[in-house]
């Protein structure tokens, strides 16, 4: 029996952080990671020969900027890219595009409301004024209201403080982020329906509610927060794919003395009277720690690892009731050719930047109607991106791979998932996108569909939730993933939760593993 | 009247900016696109392709060739092989630096020497009986800099590539065109410079631009390479340093040890301009160093947080001179620096005085946060802030 300071369960991008801060503070750590590469949902793969894949999560924005510093990330070889550009395709051949110039996106906008084109400006500023007050929410252990330990009543008098700050108008908008459907928050801005839709796509994304469902507004928000070189809502990709992110973690880690052990699959964390002892891996190896943390969501860790059996009554039952609903799914393509828009022929910069398929607010609610009832969208909200186009080295020369983020696709889809079903999803997304880009499907070479069913069983998020726990209010924040255990520790001792089901959440943020650490290491968040 | 390059045709039809910049008396694009951030990245990330042509360029030739350019040059040109080529400073008779650029031995009795400044009259002025005739081919002879770690992929397609180590040179055709090709570039990546008759550039740069296409190449512009090139670490004439001719007062000049290229002065040599005033220098040490320097995040991060605003970072490399302190002294300035998208980092180059050039040194540079002038802690660091394998392996 092997013993460290630390074991770690779960080799993705969060587990990899906790592993770093950890060993930088000088503890022995072990990350043990079930499959035969770390990464978690963060993986890049060559699916088909010459062909690189971020199979699952695809973009950089979320990622939080001091964990890029403090661990020297580019120095372990992340590369981000920038994404420029984001494009709505519309039915009858017209399109929205949103540039990075200013003025370019401004004439564009103003070519579909005059009116928008002006908002759009303070929209920015707006947005810009709640994530700066939101962000030094994302770096702090949630304190719970309820509690009365010193430590919790400190951090909620600071809490305190920096709200009371906050000028009456700020605290408005904000209130009004925090309860409004994207849909009902966007139509006091803007006009055009495709200006609204692909807004308020943001605030869909990995969440089973659609653009109406109040509490959207602030998962809007949140990816507003994401934050490239000191410009939010900046959105990047990692040179190589997502697999990247990972693999600059890991780099970081091993250098700062983390041991990392894959294709390792821990059977139970092993607990005795009340106590986190270790971990024992399937196969009966047994690792003896003084804390193990656990990067898997709330279901897995406590329902699977650790057991119902041992643990308080209330706790198991909120961990029960932790909605996870994925609701996403992700289409990979191998592509002989660039795709032609209809509204767009050829190549163009357009490709370099982000293709979005929600052409109304309209759209996106009839995609929402579909999976309320079990079925596969038919006409499904889509994020494509191509990232051959910014890395040429995923693909062959000359050819190219597309990345298409799908919703919904519900987990609890009538009938189950099968094999059949998703190849009919992937026959929706490939029949969507060809209503405006007719060549897409003689350009398509290969073709991965990857199911919320699939995530689970590939990566291990419970029902496909890409934010290992939905992102809505009510399981945010002090609620995440449950009530009076929000910061990170559990009511095992020596068990910690490093994982996105803790506070803040998902996205390749990484915040929840570098918080979780830095709580272990019992330093002020 | 302002000349335009013999890829003008090209780079004029596609700088969609219309944004310019004089270099040497021609025009050459800042940016094509209206940001130059994807064209930076192309450096970094697939290929970049950029027009060099203003570079003054001399062809030396004659029994005595080698000999003119190591009496004119610090570094050691006799001993240079065929098809290598140095980057070196030369120095005035003080010892301090007039210019940098590079020598490429073509031939046994055949260089050519680039310069950022004329160099024709300070050649002609060291000939002294030499042997060795020197050829202004400045207009004559093109040049493409194809930087990015897929730039050899893009020549591998148009002709045969001979294998070609860091600072190596190679006579070869692409396409038909004949070139000759150095490993050479001033991003600190891999990448390689093509040299041409001015006749042949239009075709030759189609050739390019089609084969790149594959390979995500793009026409980059001087704020991209500014970025890229202070990253690398590498200096630039009348920003970084003022060329000892153009110099007004003494303190103005700089010698090679102040520029950090110590490396680049070959003491042993029997005689080259400079000589004894480097050699006294080297024995006391220079009283200047040129050094990175990386401005923290935590700071900056703070000065802008005490005015309600999120970090400011510049947008494009800025080339001016900022006062560097070392508690209540200025310890030096810096001469040009910005943010690097890629590490993410801000960073700088500068000068500063030598007991506070130690890689390390906390100290502070100074910042204007909304019309006030602040401090933002700052670290000396080891140059070239960027430096992957590929570069050279």
């Amino acid at each position: 029996m092997t013993s460290h300071d630390i074991v770690i369960v779960g080799g993705g991008h969060n587990g990899l952080v906790c592993a770093a801060y950890l060993a930088r503070a000088g503890k022995r750590v072990l990350v043990l990671e079930r499959r035969e590469r770390v990464g978690g949902a963060a993986m890049s793969e060559e699916v088909f020969p010459g062909f690189r894949f971020s199979v699952f999560s695809y973009v950089v924005s979320l990622l939080r900027p001091e964990i890029i510093r403090e661990l020297e990330l580019p120095r372990h070889g992340l590369h981000i890219l920038p994404l420029e550009s984001t494009l709505t395709p519309l039915p009858g051949g017209d399109y929205l595009a949103q540039w990075n110039d200013h003025d370019q996106n401004r004439r564009e906008l103003a070519r579909h409301s005059p009116r928008d084109a002006e908002a759009y400006d303070e929209f920015g500023v707006e947005l810009h004024q709640m994530a700066r007050l939101i962000k030094p929410i994302l770096g702090i252990a949630p304190p719970d209201p309820a509690s009365l330990r010193p430590r919790e009543l400190l951090d909620l008098a600071r809490l305190a403080r920096m709200f009371r700050s906050i000028d009456k108008k700020k605290f408005n908008t904000l209130w009004r982020l925090l309860t409004l459907s994207s849909a009902d928050y966007l139509d006091s801005w803007f006009e055009s329906e495709a200006l609204k839709a692909t807004k308020a796509a943001s605030g869909i994304i990995g969440t089973m509610l659609g653009p109406r469902s109040p509490g959207t507004a602030y998962v809007l928000l949140h990816h507003y927060m994401g934050e490239l070189d000191g410009v939010f809502r900046a959105w990047g990709f990692a040179k190589g794919g997502n697999g990247s992110v990972s693999a600059a973690i890991a780099s970081a880690a091993r250098a700062l003395g983390a041991e990392i052990r894959t294709s390792a699959p821990v059977e139970r964390i092993w607990v005795e009277s009340g106590r986190a002892k270790g971990v024992v891996l399937e196969g009966g190896e047994e690792i003896r720690a003084e804390s193990v943390v656990s990067g898997a969501d709330p279901r897995r860790t406590f329902l699977g690892l650790v057991g119902e059996k041992n643990l308080p009554g209330d706790f198991a039952e909120s961990i029960k009731r932790f909605k996870f609903r994925g609701s996403s799914a992700k289409v990979n393509l191998a592509l002989g050719e660039l795709p032609s828009f209809t509204c767009m022929p050829g190549r163009g910069p357009h490709l370099r930047g982000a293709v979005s398929i929600s052409p109304s607010v309209a759209y996106l609610e009839q995609a929402y109607d579909d999976a309320k009832y079990g079925q596969i969208s038919r006409r499904p909200y889509m994020d494509i991106v191509i990232p051959s186009m910014l890395d040429p080295a995923m693909a062959p020369p000359g050819k190219h791979v597309m990345s298409i983020f799908v919703q919904y696709a519900p987990y609890r889809v009538n009938g189950g998932w099968t094999d059949a079903r998703r190849e009919a999803l992937g026959d929706a997304v490939i029949d969507t996108l060809a209503e405006y880009a007719p060549n897409i499907k003689s350009a398509v070479l290969h073709r991965q569909v990857v199911t919320p069913a699939d995530i689970e069983r590939v990566v291990g998020l419970t029902e496909g939730n890409i934010f290992q726990g939905e992102l809505s209010l009510q399981q945010m924040f002090f609620l995440r993933p449950a009530p009076a255990w929000s910061r990170y520790r559990t009511p095992i001792e020596g068990l910690w939760q490093c994982g996105s089901g803790t506070h803040p959440g998902g996205g390749v943020m990484g915040a929840s593993g570098r918080n979780a650490a830095l709580a272990l290491l019992g330093e002020r968040l | 009247m302002l000349k335009t390059t013999p890829f003008h045709e090209r780079t004029g039809a596609l700088c969609a900016s219309q944004a310019w910049r004089r270099w040497a008396g021609y025009i050459v694009a800042s940016s094509y696109e209206l940001s130059h951030e994807r064209e930076y990245h192309c450096i970094r990330a697939a290929a970049a392709l950029f027009d060099v042509s203003p570079l003054y360029k001399y062809l030396v030739r004659g029994r005595d060739a080698a000999r003119l350019l190591d009496r004119v040059v610090t570094r050691d040109v006799l001993r240079a092989q065929v098809g290598q080529v140095l980057y070196t400073p030369w120095c005035d008779a003080a010892g301090k630096v007039m210019d940098d650029g590079t020598v490429a031995r073509l031939d046994e009795t055949l260089f050519r020497m680039t310069c950022a400044e004329p160099g024709l009259r300070w050649l002609e002025a060291n000939r002294l009986g030499l042997e060795a005739e020197i050829e202004d081919v400045s207009e004559s002879i093109a040049a493409l800099s194809l930087q990015g770690p897929l730039s050899l992929s893009i020549l591998k397609s148009l002709g045969e590539i001979p294998p070609l180590k860091y600072f190596r040179i190679a006579r070869t055709s692409l396409r038909g065109i004949p070139v000759e090709i150095s490993r050479t570039g001033y991003t600190g990546d891999l990448g390689f410079e093509i040299w041409l008759p001015s006749r042949d550039a239009i075709p030759l740069w189609d050739f390019i631009m089609e084969a790149g296409k594959n390979y995500g190449l793009q026409a980059a512009g001087m704020l991209a390479l500014d970025v890229a090139r202070i990253e690398a670490g590498l200096m630039l004439i009348d920003v970084d340093y003022v060329p000892a001719k153009k110099a007004l007062i003494e303190s103005q000049t700089s010698s090679p040890y102040e520029l950090d290229l110590a490396w680049a002065v070959n003491l042993e040599k029997a005689q080259f301009v400079g000589k004894q005033a480097l050699a006294a220098e080297h024995a006391r040490g220079p009283q200047w160093q040129f050094v990175g320097i990386e401005i923290g995040w935590a700071g900056l991060e703070r000065l802008y947080a005490e005015v309600g605003l999120a970090t400011r970072l510049p947008q494009t490399a800025w080339r001016m001179s900022v006062p560097i302190y070392a508690g209540g002294e200025q310890a030096g300035y810096a001469t040009s620096g910005g943010w690097s998208p890629l590490l993410k980092k801000y960073i700088a180059l500068a000068h500063l005085r030598s007991q506070w050039a130690q890689p390390g040194t906390e100290l502070d540079i100074e910042i204007t946060v909304e019309h006030r002038r602040k401090r933002a802690a700052a670290r000396v660091v080891k140059k070239p802030f960027f430096d992957p394998e590929r570069k050279k392996g």
